[in-house]
């Protein structure tokens, strides 16, 4: 085996070929993770909203909560149903929910406008949907006209912060409290309460009812049982696998579109290593030589050069992950066209990606590096010493 | 001229090299040709809308409808010439996996509003008579395989069961940001269904001159101001326009992605030119010696590097701007009328120009000030 001291050797040698090429490498590494934290965090966020232990109500055939209605007595049914937990207090811990989208004017610019979530919730919604937590201020008071608005909307639109009036449904709403929610679409919606808001919205009808499960084992009992029951029509979805579907499209979308730039891209960059390695070996081929006289096999030449053009590949992975890691958090936003709504999210870089990254990397490398390689290896020593 | 057979040597010289050194430049061309054109055409989709035309929405959001009674106020108002008015439906297709967008017209205004929708005369009358009849985007026929006369079953999210309508007619947008694959049918009908007349979701107002459309949106918010249902009124470019500033940072990700694309893959088709021109040290103080000027050298010198660029800008943005048109790429719907603009191209050769400078300059320059004994004592 050739010692890779001379590989690493050769390749400080030419520092100013290595960078460039590494850094090519790295830039398409850094897209390539780039892309798939943004794919990344924006299924992660709605992934996160559902819980396995609950399940939402639509009326039967909705694929959205903006196009399902429900009546009251569709609500008050499904309190009574025998597979919904009871809290402390001994009330059913059941949301029957109002859902709108209103435009609200962006921050920064306010000729953008965006569609934003307002949910008219239950006093139970906050102990059914159990990730979500007040960050500032109090709980609204029943029969107030108050709100309490998502973590992430506060940074991003005027006149959210707790003690602000937020004004929407020709109203004025007294921001009462912010909300997190652990990272969750939740945190990019207003919540209210369900009774001030039907009479403002749409009238007396809910959109979705949302329960937790009295035995998280008996969800498919439960939906078998709601879904026969006679005296409606809907169809019962487990909240966490019915918010994860919410974000099957344009997670479909980002994830094909990082896929097929960056599978492009790759070719590119692996066609401009194989140059630079040609080139490389063109101009080392008395040394190649060399090594052949000395007694070194053709396959170690071969194993010597896949290595070294792996090592560059390495140093460009090395960059990329660099390049990436800062992208990490940094929250973005966009319409999810499933909902309709406006959703922020933030890019997510987890170890597995960075993983992901290095060894794309490297395999480009020795993609890229395996004919020059194998050039060097069938190298004729009389020829290359000439 | 006399030289062209030197610079084809040359680079026929490392024929793969060549080869996959254009490659390499068609596909970073190819890539910011196409990220590029998402961007022009989500930008011309936000420009779309006829001057003459307003749009009225309810003020409390896009999912609330307005009572059908505000119509023949509107129509009342001075400088209005047409009304039209339209529901969303939202019904799916099949197993409901490829979307287009569907909704409820009152037909006889709705074509007269919108010239922009060619339709052969026969099938317009046919639509306009059959109250169960649907107009279709063109589209959809190859999308779905549907044929005119055919009875097509939408199932409704918002509006439940089963909607069938027989499909009519078939457009051809005249101009493509229009979209070609949305599906509208018969307010009447419409109504008759859900058995809840007069609901519009937004209405069309053609008035009589641009110039009065500020005047006109406000007299008309101003009417219903104090109503149940207070509306917002706008030019239908920004109606548009609202819908492509959703994307949000989405589409200056992608700007951002294409740059950093495209500087990728140039440093490296860039290093690997200059490493073979590095090579030919030896020639190039042969070429001197038996009498080439400096100025000579570094011309054939960029010349080279032209070549390369610019033949794998050629194939890059030629391939980018025939592909898509060939698979009729609309994006899923998302981006209707997408096409490789000529600002892209223009911009795309402007990139393969700087690739050349870029990697020809530091090897041209050698070349030209390259001193004669110095190089021909290395080689051996």
């Amino acid at each position: 085996m050739i010692p890779i001291v001379y590989n690493v050797r050769s390749v400080v040698q030419r520092p100013l070929s290595t960078a460039l090429t590494a850094l090519g490498v790295g830039l398409v590494v850094a897209v390539f993770i780039g892309m798939l934290a943004l794919a990344n965090g924006f299924s992660a966020a709605l992934a996160k909203t559902g819980s396995d232990r609950n399940v939402i109500i639509l009326r039967k055939g909705a694929d959205s909560e903006l196009s399902s209605g429900l009546g009251r007595d569709v609500a008050s049914m499904i309190s009574a149903d025998p597979h919904v937990a009871t809290g402390p207090d001994g009330h059913p811990l059941v949301s029957p929910e109002v859902y709108v989208l209103i435009p609200m004017a962006k921050s920064f610019d306010t000729t953008q406008m965006a569609n934003v979530v307002v949910r008219g919730v239950s006093d139970q919604a906050w102990q059914v949907r159990n990730n979500v937590t007040i960050t500032a201020g109090q709980k609204p008071t029943s029969g107030r006209a108050e709100v309490c608005v998502g973590s992430r909307l506060t940074q991003r639109f005027p006149h959210t912060k707790v003690g602000q009036t937020l004004r929407f449904a020709g109203r004025d709403w007294t921001v009462s409290c912010n909300f997190s929610a652990a990272g969750s679409a939740f945190e990019s919606e207003v919540w209210g309460e369900n009774e001030q808001f039907m009479p403002v919205f749409r009238g007396e009808v809910f959109q979705s009812i949302t329960f937790r499960l009295k035995d998280p084992a008996a969800f498919t009992e439960a939906q078998r049982a709601l879904q026969a029951d006679k005296r409606f029509t809907v169809d019962a979805h487990r909240e966490a696998e019915f918010y994860a579907q919410q974000s099957q499209l344009l997670g479909r979308i980002l994830s094909f579109l990082a896929v097929m730039i960056t599978g492009i891209m790759a070719v590119g960059a692996v066609f401009g290593a194989i140059n630079t390695m040609y080139a490389a070996i063109a101009s080392r081929a008395p040394e190649i030589g060399v090594l052949l006289t000395l007694g070194f096999k053709p396959g170690s030449v071969l194993l010597s050069f896949l290595a070294e053009s792996a090592f560059i590949a390495l140093i460009g992975g090395v960059l990329g992950c660099l390049f990436a890691l800062p992208l990490n958090g940094i929250v973005t936003s966009t319409t999810n066209w499933s909902s309709f709504s406006e959703i922020a999210f933030s890019f997510r870089v987890t170890p597995a990606l960075l993983l992901v990254g290095m060894i794309f990397a490297v395999v480009m490398g020795i993609v890229g590096g395996f004919f020059p390689a194998l050039r060097a290896a069938r190298l004729q020593v009389v020829k290359a010493l000439r | 001229m006399k030289y062209l057979g030197l610079v084809l040597a040359n680079l026929g010289r490392h024929k793969l090299r060549s080869i996959l050194t254009i490659l390499s430049v068609a596909l970073a061309l190819f890539l910011f040709a196409s990220l590029r054109s998402v961007t022009t055409t989500l930008a011309a989709t936000a420009q779309l809308g006829g001057a003459r035309r307003l749009v009225t929405t309810n003020a409390t959001g896009i999912v609330f409808v307005l009572p059908l009674a505000y119509g023949n106020r509107i129509k009342a108002l001075p400088g209005v010439t047409g009304l039209s008015w339209a529901n969303w439906f939202g019904g799916r297709y099949g197993d409901g996996k490829s979307f287009f967008a569907n909704f409820a017209v009152d037909p006889e205004s709705y074509l007269k509003m919108y010239p922009e929708f060619i339709i052969p005369a026969d099938q317009r009358e046919a639509f306009l008579r059959d109250r169960t009849g649907a107009l279709i985007g063109k589209r959809l026929l190859r999308q779905f395989g549907w044929k005119v006369g055919q009875n097509v079953t939408l199932q409704g999210t918002i509006f439940p069961g089963d909607w069938t309508f027989t499909v009519d007619a078939v457009y051809t947008p005249s101009d493509p940001s229009l979209g070609d694959d949305a599906l509208v049918f018969h307010h009447e009908y419409f109504d008759e269904r859900i058995g809840r007349a007069g609901i519009a979701g937004w209405y069309i107002v053609e008035i009589d001159d641009p110039a009065h459309a500020p005047q006109i949106a406000k007299a008309i918010d101003d009417m219903f101001r104090n109503s149940s249902s207070p509306t917002k009124t706008g030019t239908e470019k920004e109606f548009q326009a609202s819908f492509a500033t959703m994307w949000g940072n989405v589409s200056f990700l992608m700007s951002t992605i294409g740059l950093a694309v495209v500087f990728a893959i140039l440093l490296v088709t860039a290093n690997a030119m200059m490493m073979s021109a590095r090579e030919r040290t030896g020639e190039i103080a042969v070429l001197k010696t038996v009498g080439f000027s400096d100025r000579l050298l570094f011309a054939l010198t960029m010349v080279e590097a032209g070549a390369l660029a610019l033949t794998g800008a050629a194939l890059g943005l030629g391939a980018a701007k025939l592909f898509y048109p060939a698979i009729n790429f609309n994006g899923a719907g998302f981006l209707p009328g997408f096409k490789v603009a000529t600002s892209t191209l223009v911009v795309g050769t402007l990139v393969a120009i700087g690739l050349m400078l870029a990697s020809g300059l530091v090897p041209a320059v050698r070349a030209a000030r390259l001193p004669v004994v110095q190089a021909l004592r290395k080689v051996e």
